[in-house]
């Protein structure tokens, strides 16, 4: 068995929680996690010695609009190893104003499944 | 122009939009908010990261998403909003005078005024590098705007002199968008930002930080090419020998915040030079009566839920104070 820690980045506080964790039939297995001070630090720690990931933050090009950006934001964390690839999909898109905050912008970004949707109205 | 107001709030950031939401909750009839730039929401429509609202909301949002939910409740309201309007002066009897293209110069009298613009970022003038004065350095925050709001690149190759919060959030911005961000130099022993930003913004993409290291020289005559870093000792001052250059296209500063007081200058409210901010009462009011300060103009903040939170407030002290001139 393995302990990693793991410094909390979901709020501010930063926890620095403990993760227990060993390969089991071949697959990362978490066995205890400790010091997290809430649920979204469990989840994030979890995840963290497993398959890390990240909410992936950006903008794009937005005509027509009262600024030459739209913020967007991955509806979902996507895993650390595809923010390049996402980030290529994210700069290559232009969108039309109006656009109200929550809409979709790009439909499973870079085949992780997750949706790349507005942070604004714009 | 004239205009007579209950209460003006001067700046349209998450502090003047909670205070002017709450004095309408409170029964102030006759609100106003003033903003310099084109769209309410301020400082955080360019911090369009996530990890605001866990306080306020109960969920993460990005801040974008923080100001959106404001303005959308201020759309709500009969609160009447300036934007693209630069406030000139404010006098202690809380006559506003503000200037915009549609109106030219206006005249606002205020029974209450909230006080709500923000913060500035320390320069390199205010840090006193020697060396010469190319173009290609940044306060990390002009940056972000360049980024998140114009879509303009600083630079490619870029070194990072503080490690506050926003110099640590641009390392990573800079990095996604194609940049290569060599490094991050703090003055002091320890990081000025917090630990999750260290973590995501510089461990997830290999970015160093160098401690009790600093800028000592700037170099390049149009363009800045270089920096000289130096180890410092605990005085602070660079040990000899400890010189190393850093050749770069791009220098963003972070290194500070210092509450906009201005306006509250010229009012003749007194400052803290601790906080840089106004002396306040209980209930945010400022030494002038009925001039009340929230948000990063009173005090710099960590998190913008607090902000909200004593915004809402100074909001309700305006909307009482009103009440009892009028009463």
């Amino acid at each position: 068995m393995q302990t990693t820690k793991v410094t909390c980045v979901i709020c501010p506080v930063g926890c620095t929680i403990e993760v227990d964790h060993e390969k089991i039939d071949g697959k990362e297995t978490v066995i205890e996690v400790r010091n997290n001070k809430c649920p979204r630090g469990y989840k994030y720690a979890s995840a963290e010695v497993i398959n890390p990931e990240r909410v992936l933050t950006s903008t794009v090009r937005l005509v027509g609009g009262s600024a030459a950006r739209l913020s967007v934001k991955s509806e979902k964390p996507v895993p650390k190893t595809s923010l390049f690839d996402c980030m290529k999909e994210i700069r290559r898109v232009s969108v039309a104003s109006p656009v109200r905050m929550g809409d979709v912008i790009i439909k499973n970004v870079a085949g992780t499944g997750v949706d790349i949707i507005a942070t604004h109205n714009g | 122009m004239k205009m007579n107001v209950d209460v003006a709030v001067i700046g349209g950031g998450p502090a003047g939009l909670a205070a002017a939401i709450e004095c309408r909750k409170n029964g102030v009839e006759n609100i106003l908010v003033i903003e310099r730039d084109r769209q309410l929401g301020g400082i955080l429509n360019q911090c369009i990261h996530p990890g605001f609202g866990l306080h306020v909301f109960g969920e993460e949002l990005t801040g974008p998403e923080y100001a959106q939910r404001y303005i959308n409740m201020l759309a709500e309201t009969d609160i009447k909003t300036l934007t693209d309007t630069m406030v000139l002066s404010l006098s202690p009897e809380r006559v506003i005078r503000a200037v915009n293209t549609v109106f030219g110069v206006v005249e606002i009298h205020a029974k209450a005024v909230v006080l709500a613009m923000g913060c500035r970022e320390r320069t390199r003038g205010m840090l006193r590098i020697p060396g010469t004065r190319p173009s290609g350095i940044y306060t990390a925050g002009t940056a972000q705007r360049l980024v998140n709001i114009e879509g303009l690149m600083p630079g490619k190759n870029t070194v990072i002199l503080g490690s506050g919060d926003i110099g640590l959030i641009m390392a990573r911005r800079m990095t996604l968008e194609g940049a290569k961000v060599s490094g991050v130099y703090e003055i002091m022993p320890k990081s000025g930002g917090l630990k999750r930003n260290i973590v995501q913004c510089l461990n997830d993409f290999g970015i160093p930080l160098h401690l009790s290291r600093t800028a000592v020289e700037i170099h390049g005559r149009e363009r800045i090419e270089g920096i000289t870093v130096a180890s410092v000792d605990e005085n602070l001052s660079p040990i000899k020998g400890t010189e190393e250059y850093v050749e770069c296209d791009t220098l963003l500063l972070s290194v500070g915040l210092i509450p906009e007081n201005e306006l509250s200058r010229g009012a003749g409210i007194i400052i803290d030079p601790k906080t840089k901010g106004p002396v306040c009462e209980t209930g945010f009011e400022t030494s002038v009566p009925g001039i009340f300060a929230c948000g990063n103009v009173f005090k710099v903040y960590d998190l913008v839920d607090n902000v909200t939170k004593d915004s809402i407030l100074a909001g309700r002290s305006a909307a009482e104070y009103v009440k009892n001139i009028t009463a």
